[in-house]
């Protein structure tokens, strides 16, 4: 018989988790309806973060308007700088010099593995477990120490710049990141030792939040929380961008589709990011790192449209010009914003402590949600 | 075969807890291993990077001289009008009237460090400083003056 599990009825508990709520990793506000501790229901309310980006950006020169995006997904800022570079050059028709290309992907991985760092060590924290966090943070001080010698900034960098990036690398960039491979790769284990093959962690992980491939695809889930159900959506896989597509690396896949699968991706995500950078590292091609640009930029009217892999998930930039140095009206497609849509369905019947888990594989950041 | 199973579960399970609790203990007694940096203490030693983005800054040389020719290039660059620079006339040795900076006025509170005023300017006027500390008593403390007073720009500089 049909069930209708949606509709609140007597005995019923409503309760609210955030908008200040540690769990939910940022200004989240999550109604939930309860029948006992089973979830009948849960309702995301979103606005608490919104900053107008896409209206900001539509007052800023297309040299400006890049900055702004590194706030929406904090974590992968230079990815969101980078997919908003590459739509400007597609419309200008710039052709970017391979020493920026290289420096981009580099950084893009650099960013990935960080933001998979900060991803891990928040989870194992939301299950309970404190100390992975500061073990996930060392790895990524290093990364982020890097960062800051050649962008000057270690969480907002604006390093990208439509034809290219903003500085050369410094010079003991190569040797820094040799560094870090060498400490991630003596570190690694301790991963696996303390979170992934705990008992605790895998009852709490496996079976949790069955995703299926079609829900998957109906609900426009991206990145490791699609690839979790088998959905193939690598955007450096499907549309190569840069030099993706002369790079080797695996599109990582897992079938399970429950949160552990989600857990899984990620940890063997960072080792592929890990297999692209020390391809590159020793093959940085001399040159030039920014093409050179006119200092006013005008996009031909038209319409432009770039999607990134970003930590998270499909990232795209839409840009309609009107011909003048401002666009006339910007688009950002986040993968947050599908991603947690398709909460409430994976939600529906499990308990209440398990919501936890499942919002943490999904890995929300709130501002890009909500921009 | 149901105990067998069981019993193998329980083993399973107290010694992944065994194997997380080992990485814990070698982290309680391998002290030089932990690389926390004690903040406000080291503040003497402690060194930022080159190309940090602390805060805007114009260098001036020892004649008290700077290389800002007021084109107004970082003000147009500058996405949140944190720049503004105001004129004066200047007469030079030949009784000409000359358009000179009056002040270059930068307001901390608006910047986001974003460099895209330091790359725009094309003498190398302002860079940006390695410090980080910004926290003042009165908001108005954020509003500063980059040029010194009293400074001209340098010979040669256009």
């Amino acid at each position: 018989m049909f069930e209708e599990v949606g509709t609140t009825t007597e005995g019923d508990i409503i309760i609210n988790v955030g908008p200040q709520h540690p769990a939910t990793h940022g200004v989240l506000h999550l109604v939930i309806t309860l029948n006992g501790e089973t979830i009948k229901k849960v309702e995301p309310h979103l606005g608490f973060i919104h900053r107008s980006i896409e209206k900001m950006c539509e007052s800023l020169t297309y040299r400006q308007f890049i900055y702004v995006t590194s706030r929406m997904d904090y974590l992968s800022s230079h990815i969101n700088n980078h997919a908003c570079a590459l739509c400007v050059e597609k419309g200008l028709q710039v052709e970017v010099p391979p020493r920026a290309q290289v420096i981009r992907v580099l950084m893009d991985e650099l960013t990935r593995i960080a933001s998979h760092e900060l991803w891990w060590g928040a989870m194992a924290m939301d299950l309970g477990a404190f100390t992975p966090f500061f073990h996930a943070f060392r790895e990524r001080e290093s990364i982020n120490d890097i960062m800051e010698e050649t962008c000057g900034a270690r969480l907002t960098m604006n390093y990208m710049v439509p034809g290219g990036v903003m500085q050369d690398l410094h010079p003991d960039f190569q040797k820094r990141v040799k560094e870090f491979l060498q400490l991630y790769k003596r570190k690694i284990h301790e991963y696996d030792e303390l979170v992934t093959g705990n008992i605790i962690f895998q009852n709490r992980m496996k079976g949790i939040g069955y995703l299926s491939p079609e829900d998957a695809v109906s609900y426009g889930c991206s990145g490791p929380a699609a690839r979790g159900s088998g959905v193939s959506c690598d955007i450096r896989k499907v549309y190569p961008y840069e030099i993706y597509d002369k790079l080797e690396f695996d599109e990582v896949l897992e079938t399970a589709g429950d949160s552990f699968a989600r857990y899984m991706i990620r940890l063997r995500e960072m080792q592929q990011s890990i297999r692209i950078i020390e391809q590159l590292i020793d093959n940085i091609p001399d040159g030039d790192f920014q093409a050179k640009t006119k200092a006013v930029l005008k996009l031909p009217k038209g319409e432009f449209y770039q999607r990134v892999e970003t930590a998270r998930g499909e990232l795209g930039v839409y840009i309609v010009s009107e011909g003048g140095t401002t666009p006339y009206r910007i688009k950002f497609r986040s993968p947050g914003f599908s991603n947690l849509s398709v909460l409430d369905h994976i939600a529906r019947g499990s308990k209440l402590g398990d919501l936890v888990a499942m919002m943490g594989t999904l890995d929300l950041v709130i501002p890009d949600i909500d921009r | 075969m149901f105990i067998i199973k069981y019993i193998k579960e329980v083993y399973r399970g107290v010694k992944s807890l065994l194997v997380g609790m080992k990485r814990t203990l070698y982290y309680f007694t391998h002290h030089k291993e932990i690389i926390t940096q004690e903040y406000p203490d080291n503040r003497d030693t402690l060194v930022m990077a080159e190309r940090f983005k602390g805060e805007v800054v114009m260098p001036h040389n020892e004649k008290n001289e700077h290389r800002c020719t007021g084109c107004q290039a970082c003000e147009l660059a500058c996405p949140n009008g944190t720049i503004k620079v105001i004129f004066k006339n200047e007469l030079t040795p030949e009784g000409k009237k000359k358009k000179a900076i009056d002040k270059l006025v930068y307001h901390l509170e608006l910047c986001t460090m974003c460099n895209l005023c330091v790359e725009a300017c094309p003498s190398d006027a302002i860079k940006m400083a390695q410090t980080f500390e910004h926290s003042v008593y009165d908001r108005s403390e954020l509003t500063k003056i980059l040029n010194n007073p009293g400074s001209k720009i340098m010979d040669g500089v256009e």
